[in-house]
């Protein structure tokens, strides 16, 4: 059996997606920068180093619990922008509209997103916009990007890990993705889960201030927490242990992922970080982390070991041991 | 939560040492346990049992996964539901990437085919509400525990009288098979963990037959940690003292009688059939057809779906695997030609499937705490 055409697997940030960049992108676009494949490029300029980052936006529905497509998109480019250790600055704004779309739920999309620009800090320079024939879009898809300033101390990247470090992560697992879940067609959950969508920057240069010597962040968002770990493990040659009993899930997350046979660790979010910190200071940056808003729930999940390179391992409640994969399959078409 | 409290308590560390080790010291033989259940397979690696059980233990798992007892015939025919004008196919999500002999359903679905993922039988009736003018046909496969929910959905179809929805089903029951395993040339299995949820449905009454027959130690078992801890460790008991029985560890859910009024669908709707397992043949009354009196909701009867069946693929040992023959390490396909992203049989691609679970958690690696 050939597969020979484009298939939702290959848009989950799973496995297909990995196959499908190293495949048919990276041979053709050949780019050291690209090849780092972080969150956002990290260039170097006369005025130092910036962060360039792209996103695009087709969540099914565009309005959600904690928010819309509009705020989604602002905050997941500031976020990108933020794992690199960068001050957001500018974005620009790309939106292909459904001939059709009504004006007014346009307005409410927009107005989020200048909402969302104010409170990061980031300005609005440019933007372009297409319609299409009813049908040929679902009413509204968005790209941002974004280029953002990094402070000449901060050296971030998937690759920095090192056996040793404190895995923290923000707080509670697969809120997004049920947020959204559960406004699909077909499926009436009746849950009070909301999507975690926020701007990640301030807790960020929190961290930068508190321990300096942060090594990796990053935003597990499709593919969730697991395919992030399994991300840093590979790019730089550790092996992680994580540790069941102190991942944060909320119950009635937990609750619908027990129902739906998901793993709140493949779950996507949009407001959450991984911060991978030398032990010394992995006090200091959870500190840092639960004094932001968004921070409130973080905690230690787990650790950086020399053994099993490439590979995460979770010590389960009752004290066996299992390797966490990478999300192979798509869980969920358009979480984001 | 009450309801996560409550679950936490079969996942406690404490129980489950004292439970581990009360296994460890009475499996002094090598013992060769058969889990019957998908559900089993994938909780017994996702909660790391596997790595707390003695050398001495072997876990083989079983025909318990429907997708992939399900003959690539039947997925064809599926296949060939979904490309038919007017027709919207509803299936769960388990079943999209399953490969038939040419392609699979994701894939019919990227050139044109309507197909919808749903969560319940009941969401396809709906669909047929909405979708006047076009037929929903509903994937029915799965065992015991879904077709007494597909019936449902017929038997409110019916009471709706809508025209425009049908079923295809491939259901199969369990009780059947394990006859089949029983004789399969080959088959070394000491004892078998009976699926829990199915039980549910059919009461331990559904396996006394069987066990009559076989004379071999068998437990119902639920699917929490300490559940599934509890079942092996009877079953060591039982296999070492060579005292074979039929238990039943899973007494807060399952009664001897089972669910009645789900039989009572089932029994309504359905009627036995012989059926083509993957792997293993056909086993006498082990499919469940839908019975002429419902005859215009079985899209078998409604649409030609013949299809002309192609030999399977070549060097998968999925029905091997399927019945404890072999394990996916023996398969020279598998990690190499057949991965979950690239599925040459079911058994790699469905959430319950052993390849998958082998895959997905790197059993070869042998990880131990």
């Amino acid at each position: 059996m050939k597969n020979d055409s484009i298939l939702l697997d290959h848009g989950s940030g799973g496995k297909m997606a990995h196959q499908l960049m190293h495949d048919l992108l990276l041979p053709l676009f050949r780019d050291p920068v690209l090849a780092r494949l972080h969150d956002g490029a990290l260039l170097e300029t006369p005025q130092g180093r910036i962060a360039f980052s792209t996103d695009s936006f087709v969540v099914d529905p565009p309005f959600f619990p904690g928010g819309n497509i509009g705020d989604l998109a602002v905050n997941g480019t500031v976020n990108d922008l933020a794992m690199c250790g960068a001050r957001p600055a500018f974005m620009s704004l790309g939106l292909i509209l459904e001939e059709g779309l009504a004006i007014e739920t346009l307005q409410c999309i927009l107005i989020s997103m200048a909402q969302a620009l104010e409170r990061s800090g980031t300005r609005l320079v440019t933007g372009d916009t297409k319609v299409v024939p009813r049908g040929t879009a679902d009413k509204i898809f968005i790209n941002t990007s974004g280029i953002g300033f990094v402070p000449p101390a901060a050296h971030i990247s998937g690759d920095q890990a090192r056996p040793g470090d404190c895995v923290i992560l923000s707080g509670n697992m697969g809120d997004h993705g049920i947020a959204v879940l559960t406004q699909r067609q077909g499926l009436d959950f009746e849950s009070d889960v909301i999507s975690d969508t926020a701007p990640l920057h301030a807790m960020v240069q929190a961290i930068l201030a508190a321990a300096p010597p942060v090594h990796v962040l990053r935003d597990p968002t499709r593919g969730g927490v697991a395919t992030a770990l399994n991300e840093i493990a590979l790019q730089s040659g550790v092996g992680i242990e994580i540790d069941e009993h102190s991942l944060p899930v909320a119950p009635a997350v937990a609750g619908i992922c027990e129902m739906l046979g998901l793993d709140p660790l493949h779950v996507a979010n949009e407001g959450k970080l991984l911060c991978l910190v030398p032990e010394d200071h992995a006090s200091n940056a959870l500190a840092a982390i639960q004094r932001d808003p968004f921070g409130r729930a973080a905690c230690i999940i787990g650790r950086v070991t020399g053994d099993h390179p490439g590979r995460v391992i979770l010590s389960t409640r009752i004290g066996g041991r299992r390797i966490v994969d990478m999300l192979s399959g798509e869980q969920l078409p358009r979480i984001c | 939560m009450m309801v996560l409290d409550y679950a936490c308590a079969f996942q406690d560390a404490g129980i489950a040492g004292h439970l581990v080790h009360r296994i460890a010291q009475a499996a002094n033989n090598p013992i060769r346990i058969m889990e019957v259940c998908g559900t089993h397979t994938m909780a017994l690696f996702r909660h790391g049992i596997r790595s707390l059980l003695p050398r001495t233990i072997t876990m083989l798992s079983g025909p318990g996964c429907p997708v992939c007892v399900t003959e690539q015939t039947d997925i064809d025919r599926c296949i060939a539901l979904a490309r038919q004008k007017d027709v919207v196919v509803a299936t769960f999500g388990d079943l999209m990437r399953v490969p038939g002999s040419t392609a699979s359903l994701q894939m019919a679905k990227a050139a044109g085919a309507d197909v919808r993922v749903v969560y319940s039988a009941m969401d396809a009736v709906n669909l047929a509400r909405r979708q006047t003018g076009r037929i929903v046909a509903f994937l029915g496969i799965g065992f015991e525990t879904t077709a007494p929910t597909v019936g449902g959905a017929i038997l409110a179809a019916e009471q709706l009288d809508l025209p425009n929805f049908c079923v295809l089903s491939a259901h199969k029951t369990v009780p059947p098979a394990l006859e089949t395993l029983m004789a399969y040339p080959g088959t070394t299995i000491d004892g078998f963990l009976l699926p829990g949820h199915v039980s549910i449905i059919s009461g331990v009454r559904a396996y006394r037959r069987w066990f009559g027959r076989c004379q071999i130690p068998s437990v119902v078992a639920g699917f929490e940690p300490i559940d599934l801890l509890q079942g092996i460790l009877a079953l060591v008991r039982q296999i070492q003292a060579d005292a074979p029985a039929l238990e039943n560890a899973y007494g807060r859910a399952v009664t001897e009688n089972g669910n009645t009024a789900a039989q009572e669908v089932l029994a309504r709707v359905f009627e036995p059939v012989d059926a083509r397992w993957r792997g293993m043949g056909t086993i006498a009354n082990s499919g469940l057809a839908i019975r002429s009196a419902y005859a215009r909701f079985d899209a078998a009867r409604r649409f030609d779906l013949a299809v002309t069946p192609l030999p399977p693929t070549k060097g998968c040992i999925c029905g091997d695997i399927l019945t404890g023959v072999k394990t996916p390490r023996h398969c020279p396909l598998f990690g190499s030609t057949c991965t979950p992203a690239t599925p040459v049989g079911p058994c790699m691609v469905s959430s319950e499937g052993t390849c998958a679970a082998y895959y997905s958690y790197h059993e070869q690696e042998g990880i131990r705490p």
